[in-house]
């Protein structure tokens, strides 16, 4: 058995009196790829993003490596260079050139040397087919382009697991193959672990080494990506693959 | 409109026009501090002190200079603080000031886009960091009209300070028509020398406010 990097126990969320999350879990090994997969609003984001602290959560527990994460700020902090996350808004920091993103947090959180991240994200960017636009700003980019970036961005803080949030979904169509490709080399030939969020069922499918099924904040499916595609066992997770063309 | 009477009153001018100047520059520097850093608390929602700031803001924004400035120069006294009318008009420009400033850079800091926040945390960025690579510098290039404005409104706000008689410009040129009675004449020096104040500081404001523009976003 390969190393367990993410374990989730039983997390509950609540915004307000509502309920959003209910009894999570979920173990991810080292080298494994889980979609996470439901309708609009079934707390895919929500759950994705109390996985690198960006949401808190009500009870429950996260283990990152075996141990217990503590959730205070300085703890998340000091994580989240271990936890890449990519989101929808293709956002990069306009103030700074292309090269400058993805070198800010290598040099300034993990005070790495300039020279030795420079090389690294040059690299990066090749392997991206991008370094042709080291030193231009945001602004000139594409979506596409720019989600690249993003995630160099991540990557460059040498993360032991990507989570991505519907990273394609505002992206024109003519984009998303490009960035889809990127993250099935990253399982294939990086073999990193990832927790991917996405609507592109043909795409998981090809990924997915397990599912997670939501909807309503509760886990209705858990299990492998051959699995859940092929035999669905959940009327509700039928009709979702029906309802996406499936 | 005699000559003689604006050539002799040239020097005592001069001296208020320094002044002005001084108690502007001042006044201007330690305004855009004080509203740096309330916005910046602000922004991150800083308990308490966010609050208490706030309170300063909608205070300083909604009373008038003139009656800060009374407030300083005679009601302090009373209560045992007693400064002299620069350091109270200073004090003043700079509340007031603060204020305007801290609105200018919240509304620049609200331009730039909150899902960056996200993008900068979910890199290991703490709020410091945040702050200083990524919400400040554009908030800032952002806030470039507002901060403009602000400062021209401060220079003339210096007028304000005659009711306190600190000889600056417009204190002065009062003085002496309520001394010799030619108001077309000091008025018209009063006019040119807010002028030459004026009219290079609006030229320097737009050409600074084009290259940060440029220098932050690349356009
Ligand atoms: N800050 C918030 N306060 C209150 N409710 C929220 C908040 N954020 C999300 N929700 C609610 O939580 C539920 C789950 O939202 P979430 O964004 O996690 O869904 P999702 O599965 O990611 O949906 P989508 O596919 O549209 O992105 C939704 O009903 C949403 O309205
Ligand atoms: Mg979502």
């Amino acid at each position: 058995m390969t190393e367990e990097i993410l374990r989730v126990e039983n997390l509950n969320k609540y915004y307000g009196d509502w309920q959003a999350l209910h009894d999570i879990n979920l173990t991810l090994h080292k080298g494994e790829v889980l979609t996470l997969l439901g309708p609009s609003g079934s707390g895919k984001s929500t759950l994705i993003r109390c996985l690198n602290g960006l949401e808190t959560f009500s009870s429950g527990a996260i283990y990152f490596k075996g141990k217990k994460i503590d959730g205070s700020s300085k703890t998340w902090q000091a994580l989240r260079q271990k936890i890449g996350m990519v989101f929808q808004s293709y956002d990069l920091f306009p103030n700074l050139t292309v090269i400058e993103n993805i070198m800010l947090a290598p040099v300034k959180v993990q005070k790495r040397s300039e020279k030795e991240v420079r090389a690294e994200a040059i690299s990066l960017l090749k392997r991206v087919e991008l370094d042709e636009y080291v030193d231009i700003y945001p602004r000139e980019l594409s979506g596409g382009q720019k989600q690249r970036i993003a995630i160099v961005r991540a990557l460059a803080l040498h993360p032991e697991i990507m989570l991505f949030d519907e990273v394609t979904a505002s992206l024109d169509p003519e984009m998303v193959r490009g960035v889809l490709q990127i993250m099935a080399d990253l399982a294939k030939k990086d073999h990193m672990t990832m927790i991917i969020v996405t609507h592109e069922m043909n795409f998981a499918r090809q990924i997915a080494d397990q599912v997670l099924f939501l909807e309503d904040g509760k886990i209705l499916e858990n299990t492998s990506g051959k699995e859940f595609f092929a035999h669905p066992q959940t009327d509700r997770a039928r009709d979702f693959l029906t309802s996406m063309d499936f | 409109m005699s000559w003689q009477i604006i050539t002799q009153s040239l020097p005592i001018f001069l001296k208020a026009f320094e002044l002005t100047l001084w108690l502007s520059c001042v006044g201007i520097v330690c305004s855009i501090l004080v509203g740096i850093i309330t916005s910046l608390v602000q922004y991150f929602k800083v308990p308490i002190l966010g609050r208490v700031l706030t309170v300063y803001v909608e205070l300083a924004r909604n009373t008038p200079l003139l009656i800060q400035l009374f407030f300083l120069y005679y009601a302090f006294p009373v209560i045992g603080l007693k400064m002299s009318a620069q350091v109270c008009g200073i004090i003043g420009l700079v509340f007031l000031g603060g204020a305007y400033m801290a609105e200018g850079f919240t509304g620049g800091f609200a331009g730039v886009s909150p899902s960056q926040i996200d993008d900068g945390k979910a890199l290991g960025m703490n709020d410091l960091q945040l702050a200083r690579y990524v919400v400040f510098p554009q908030g800032f290039a952002l806030s470039m009209p507002a901060l403009a404005a602000n400062i021209i409104f401060l220079i003339k706000e210096t007028s304000i300070f005659s009711v306190i008689a600190i000889p600056e410009l417009t204190n002065t040129a009062l003085d002496l028509i309520g001394m010799y009675y030619r108001s077309n004449e000091y008025l018209l020096v009063l006019v040119i020398a807010y002028a030459i104040i004026l009219v290079p500081v609006i030229l320097l404001l737009n050409f600074v406010e084009r290259k940060v523009r440029y220098g932050t976003f690349g356009n």
